[in-house]
């Protein structure tokens, strides 16, 4: 038995770790006959990735390169690799991964199993969007190869691990010309303005985000849109990568250092500015400081993401930031984007139209679960839903609420794989 | 640097495959040898993608055969200059199945030891006759000093580590180079009953091994900190040391 906690730190769980590392072998590996589940990177924040007391089938050592196409940009590899093996095999070969979350330091599995998204997904749709093909190991022994349309593709993408382990899959990349972004950074005032901004960028900006100062509560924040570029430019040298090197007493997110860093952080970036970005640096700047995540304490913490249809989210992110400002939590970095008009392949697939808020909350017992129950009103009534991805907490009727296709997917899960999300939400 | 010729016994290990990855940086020719076909061939066409200009054979055989191996080590200096050979093969016996059982005694001590030293003795034969080469040995951390949790292992490994040693004052002044590497326990398939903790990545160990190849360095410990641990475990007095539960 080994202990594992996810990204959020929530606590440590025995599990029994089983490594993939020959994908030829997995067949009798998933025949283990206690329910399993696929573990990557574990940097999904809640339970999604965990199975305490039951089997974790490790798959970052299938981190084999299968074949690569470089005059289609298609590729096939093993499911454990991480995107920032990926990136840096691809980029310097004029391809790049077409969506792409916050860290790279996850696996492509994992980004699949969760359909992850980024900051294009109103041009480019979440990570699912581009895949061609999967290999999808049963825990029966059974091998399958999906491809879009095939209904369980659409329960796979997005399906949380529990349809099966993802051992292969195929890509589309997406060309590049240079490795830099050409960004732009503008401030905003208030939620209006901030939708006037998104909205006004979509057409022209392949990327779009911004960071919300979540303890002004009126909404100000800086709004960030980029674009390839053609620069041809030296790769910059690797920089420095910290690491956070252990777990403070208490967590420096606090009540103490969120409304200063929040107006330090707005106050440094409030200026227009205009810069050539190298894509790493652009994509993933938490990716530079290692296990980030220690600097929320012993007792870990949440991340509550949230998407809201457009028709309340001015009304409702407004409320949700007034409530967050009112109890005195937050985090340094609050996110807030908009999703395009496009729907996502997948069965449980978080990204739909609307804006989507993401915030990271210190764990503070009763208190933080108190703040939620509130926040998860708002969203309820707005008819959004949460993203399981981040979450450890979500009651099962929001859930349900939220992912209507949720009956459809349950006939395709694997009975030999359970997650604590699966049986936190599903029953099983 | 021109381009290498390097062959990897075991090269499915999974230190073998991140020094190959590491290696493949440089276009290089490769040629592959172990038990399984499929991973060898997957292994192979990994390092294709990752490194076009690079070659990549895949050979395998009976790694207990000394014909073969004699068979193996002449085929491949007859088509060509061998630059590295890599001897990396083995697996981690559970220490308390080989007391019950002498047949998994013999089996570990013969993948661990005696058939990496039949390959380093073939291999640095044709090297003697090519005038150069480098030939690098995985031992391990665990030949150092017998140890109750795993001295069927350690035995085995201690064999290399003596081995190469004889090799490394037969080759003294020459042009050929012995590098004997001793890992410390690493994050591989092999060891994932384990607690994660301490153990360092295949990638890192991998790293450490180019670097020693490429230097000729007679003994390296990876990651480095393990030439101290190991340096003050040989030393300890027996009645200390037979106090300990390691």
């Amino acid at each position: 038995m080994v202990k594992v906690h996810s990204w959020g730190r929530l606590g440590d769980f025995d599990h029994q770790m089983i490594p993939l590392s020959d994908r030829h072998l997995i067949a009798a590996q998933l025949r283990s006959g206690v329910a399993g589940l696929a573990f990557g990177m574990g940097r999904s924040y809640g339970d999604v990735c965990l199975n305490p007391g039951g089997v974790l089938w490790k798959t970052t050592a299938l981190d084999r390169f299968i074949q690569f196409d470089e005059t289609s940009g298609r590729l096939q590899c093993e499911a454990g690799l991480l995107l920032r093996d990926v990136q840096r095999l691809i980029v310097p070969r004029g391809w790049m991964l077409p969506v792409v979350p916050g860290t790279q330091l996850a696996t492509l599995g994992g980004a699949l199993a969760n359909d992850v998204h980024g900051k294009n997904h109103h041009v480019a749709g979440s990570f699912g969007d581009h895949v061609i093909e999967i290999v999808l190991m049963r825990t029966d022994g059974s091998r399958s190869i999906l491809h879009p349309g095939d209904a369980r593709f659409a329960a796979t993408i997005g399906g949380l691990g529990l349809t099966g382990v993802i051992t292969e899959l195929t890509l589309q990349l997406k060309r590049i010309n240079s490795p830099w972004l050409h960004v732009e950074t503008q401030p905003y005032q208030n939620l209006t303005t901030f939708f006037d901004l998104a909205d006004a960028a979509e057409a022209q900006w392949e990327h779009t985000v911004s960071w919300i100062d979540c303890v002004a509560g009126n909404g100000r924040g800086i709004f960030m849109r980029a674009n390839h570029s053609d620069a041809q430019q030296a790769v910059p040298k690797s920089s420095r990568q910290w690491r956070m090197p252990f777990v403070p007493p208490v967590s420096l997110v606090n009540a103490f250092t969120l409304q200063p860093f929040n107006q330090l952080y707005y106050q440094l970036k409030k200026k227009q500015a205009t810069a050539l970005q190298y894509y790493e640096d652009f994509f993933h700047p938490l990716d530079h400081l290692l296990e980030w995540n220690r600097m929320y304490g012993p007792r870990g913490f949440f991340q509550y993401q949230c998407v809201l249809p457009r028709a309340h989210g001015r009304e409702g992110v407004q409320a949700m930031l007034k409530q967050i400002s009112h109890a005195g939590e937050g985090s340094f970095l609050a996110v807030l984007k908009t999703f395009g008009e496009r729907s996502s392949v997948g069965m449980l697939s978080f990204a739909q139209p609307g804006v989507t808020l993401a915030l990271d909350f210190t764990n503070q017992g009763e208190k933080t679960h108190k703040l939620f129950a509130s926040l998860d009103d708002i969203v309820r009534d707005a008819r959004g839903r949460l993203y399981p991805a981040k979450d450890a907490r979500m009651p099962r009727e929001l859930f349900e609420a939220g992912y209507p296709r949720l009956q459809e997917f349950l006939s395709h899960r694997d009975p030999g794989i359970s997650s604590a999300m699966s049986r936190r939400l599903m029953g099983s | 640097m021109g381009r290498q010729r390097i062959i990897i016994i075991g090269a499915t290990s999974a230190i073998a495959e991140h020094c190959a990855r590491v290696w493949a940086q440089q276009p290089s020719d490769f040629v592959l040898v172990g038990r399984d076909h499929y991973r060898l061939e997957s292994v192979a066409a990994d390092l294709r993608v990752r490194s076009p200009q690079s070659s990549a054979q895949a050979i395998v055989m009976d790694f207990s055969d000394p014909v073969a191996i004699a068979g193996l080590a002449m085929q491949t200096a007859v088509e060509g200059h061998v630059d590295i050979v890599l001897i990396a093969h083995g697996n981690l016996p559970v220490q308390a199945d080989c007391q019950q059982d002498v047949t998994l005694t013999r089996q570990a001590l013969e993948i661990n030891g005696l058939s990496p030293v039949l390959f380093a003795e073939a291999f640095a034969g044709q090297m003697e006759k090519a005038g150069s080469g480098t030939l690098a040995i995985i031992g391990s951390v665990a030949g150092d000093r017998g140890r109750k949790t795993n001295y069927v292992y350690g035995a085995a490994k201690a064999l290399i580590d003596r081995y190469a040693q004889g090799l490394q004052h037969r080759f003294a002044g020459k042009r050929v180079k012995i590098v004997l590497i001793k890992p410390g326990p690493t994050a591989t398939p092999m060891t994932a009953h384990l607690p994660p903790r301490g153990l360092a990545s295949a990638n890192e160990v991998a790293h450490r091994i180019v670097e020693a190849v490429a230097a000729g360095q007679a003994v390296v410990y990876a990651p480095a900190r393990w030439w101290l641990i190991m340096m003050i475990i040989r030393h300890l007095p027996r009645v200390v040391f037979n106090r300990l539960n390691i």
